[in-house]
């Protein structure tokens, strides 16, 4: 019927789908601890912490104040009270994601709790952007927190324990970044998703998560430009999640072999987030709000100045847990993408 | 398929192995000498400070070790020791300082979760083994002893 003719089909392909109405990221909060304030992009952050407790008790009240601080911070630069939000996806790293659920308690607002690891940022803007487009929601919130010492203590080691880490290690970001998607209003859109299939390429080490995440992040990509038609240079940028120094020329090298450079616009948020020259975090960052915080604070600028068109986002989450692999388990990996342009003013 | 083959995953290894960058050897071995060599000069140092005041090498062994255990735990207190093993490697976990820091580290950590199920079950969390199999290996010990001296020393 007429209606149905207006609207173009909201799937594509396999796995992709478009949101007609276009959500807008009306604005991000992002807040990160000291060594992501000495990285390069610093500067940019809403609010940086030199302490890593953030004044309190424990490591994970301090992550969780983490999480509640980045949303209060894009709440404040859209102008919109917290009740304003019809409802929040959040996640986060730690065993039964408490951060996300505590900090919802404080928040106050109705909260759908997510895990996907370090993917979660996608997984978050996925569903919320869903929730706006079909009209469920007007306002909805994403949001991630990571926090490298609640990391170390649950995944590897009691971070006074001293141990050498191979290089391949990645560092754990202390950050939270939140975003809040509108059916109306100005900034960056979200324009499509493909969600990821959970890949697994017999990986084990705990200490090499790039490596196991990158087949991840490959299958993702191919997915999306199949489904799409699209070719990467219709892309100014591919933004993996936290592949880092050796997840980088895997994801490259992956996609080559199906056809697809990605080499001229691919970038990596582990990579962008610390400067591995001068800041010893080995093969570069990850953590749910390694993208988040990097995506919160420098590339949401980027797309609304419109210096960026169109980006791929693809965050990479390693689903492994301390037991799984303690048993001897390969790591499972996850990828979810997301599609986010310019505004319709600033992209023409 | 989301889990990969056996040939997939094998290309995949051998790619991966490319990629990944390699162990400073050189380096790491440089600092495990020098790191573990200064915490064993330090460790003598205060033997024969010990043996200076009148105790023979094997007793002035005892107040040594107890010492190096309290110096290692006041560097792990003060956030110092973990920055030496990441230079120094096993030079500066292996040595009774090092067994100090894995001890003091999980009590450090886990005092959140209070004294009995925190501190108190965690504290071993990472020496455990170390002890366990300590124990083992100087049973097997002492049991190879035993069948070849026949219990005279």
């Amino acid at each position: 019927m007429a209606v149905a003719t207006k609207e173009a089909p909201r799937r594509l392909g396999e796995r992709t789908f478009r949101f007609p109405a276009e959500p807008r990221i009306v604005a991000t909060g992002s807040i990160a601890g000291r060594m992501e304030a000495e990285g390069p992009l610093g500067a940019e952050f809403d609010e940086t912490v030199s302490d890593s407790l953030l004044g309190q008790a424990s490591w994970e009240r301090a992550e969780r104040e983490l999480m509640r601080r980045a949303v209060e911070h894009a709440v404040r630069k859209a102008g919109w009270t917290l009740g304003d939000v019809d409802f929040m996806f959040g996640g986060d790293l730690l065993n039964q994601i408490v951060s996300t659920s505590f900090a919802a308690r404080d928040l106050d607002i109705p909260a759908f709790g997510l895990f996907s690891a370090c993917a979660t940022l996608t997984a978050a803007l996925t569903l919320a952007a869903m929730a706006v487009d079909g009209g469920y929601a007007r306002r909805a919130l994403a949001a991630v927190s990571s926090h490298h010492d609640t990391a170390e203590r649950q995944y590897r080691f009691p971070t006074e324990f001293g141990n050498q880490r191979p290089p391949t290690a990645q560092w754990t970001a202390t950050a939270g970044a939140a975003f809040l998607l509108a059916a109306e209003g100005e900034g960056p859109r979200i324009t499509m998703a493909t969600p990821g299939r959970v890949v697994d390429y017999g990986l084990k080490d705990p200490f090499d998560m790039g490596s196991a995440m990158a087949p991840a992040a490959a299958d993702t990509i191919a997915a999306h430009l199949r489904d799409t038609g699209r070719d990467p240079s219709d892309y100014d940028m591919v933004l993996t999640g936290d592949l880092a120094a050796v997840g980088t020329p895997l994801v490259r090298e992956l996609l080559a072999q199906r056809g697809y450079d990605i080499e001229d616009v691919h970038e990596d948020c582990g990579l962008l987030l610390y400067d591995r020259e001068r800041q010893d975090v080995h093969a570069g960052g990850s953590g749910a709000a390694c993208s988040g915080a990097t995506v919160a604070a420098h590339i949401w600028k980027r797309l609304a100045q419109g210096d960026l068109r169109r980006v791929l986002l693809v965050a990479t989450g390693a689903l492994h847990s301390p037991t799984t692999y303690q048993q001897g388990e390969t790591i499972p990996c996850v990828a979810h993408a997301v599609v986010l342009e310019a505004p319709r003013a600033a992209g023409g | 398929m989301a889990k990969a083959s056996q040939s997939q995953t094998e290309a995949y290894r051998r790619q991966q192995k490319k990629a990944k960058p390699p162990v400073p050897w050189a380096r790491n071995l440089f600092w495990a000498f020098l790191v573990g060599g200064l915490i064993c000069t330090a460790g003598e140092a205060v033997l024969k400070f010990f043996m200076a005041q009148g105790l023979r090498a094997d007793q002035a062994a005892v107040p040594t070790s107890a010492v190096m255990v309290l110096v290692g735990s006041l560097l792990t207190g003060l956030g110092v020791y973990d920055e030496l093993v990441r230079l120094g490697g096993m030079g500066a976990a292996l040595p009774i300082t090092g067994f100090a820091n894995s001890i003091v580290a999980p009590a450090m950590e886990f005092k959140r979760e209070g004294w009995v199920m925190g501190v108190g079950a965690r504290m071993f969390q990472v020496a455990g083994p170390v002890i366990v199999y300590g124990l083992v290996a100087s049973f097997a010990v002492g049991l190879v002893w035993f069948l070849v001296h026949g219990g005279t020393r």
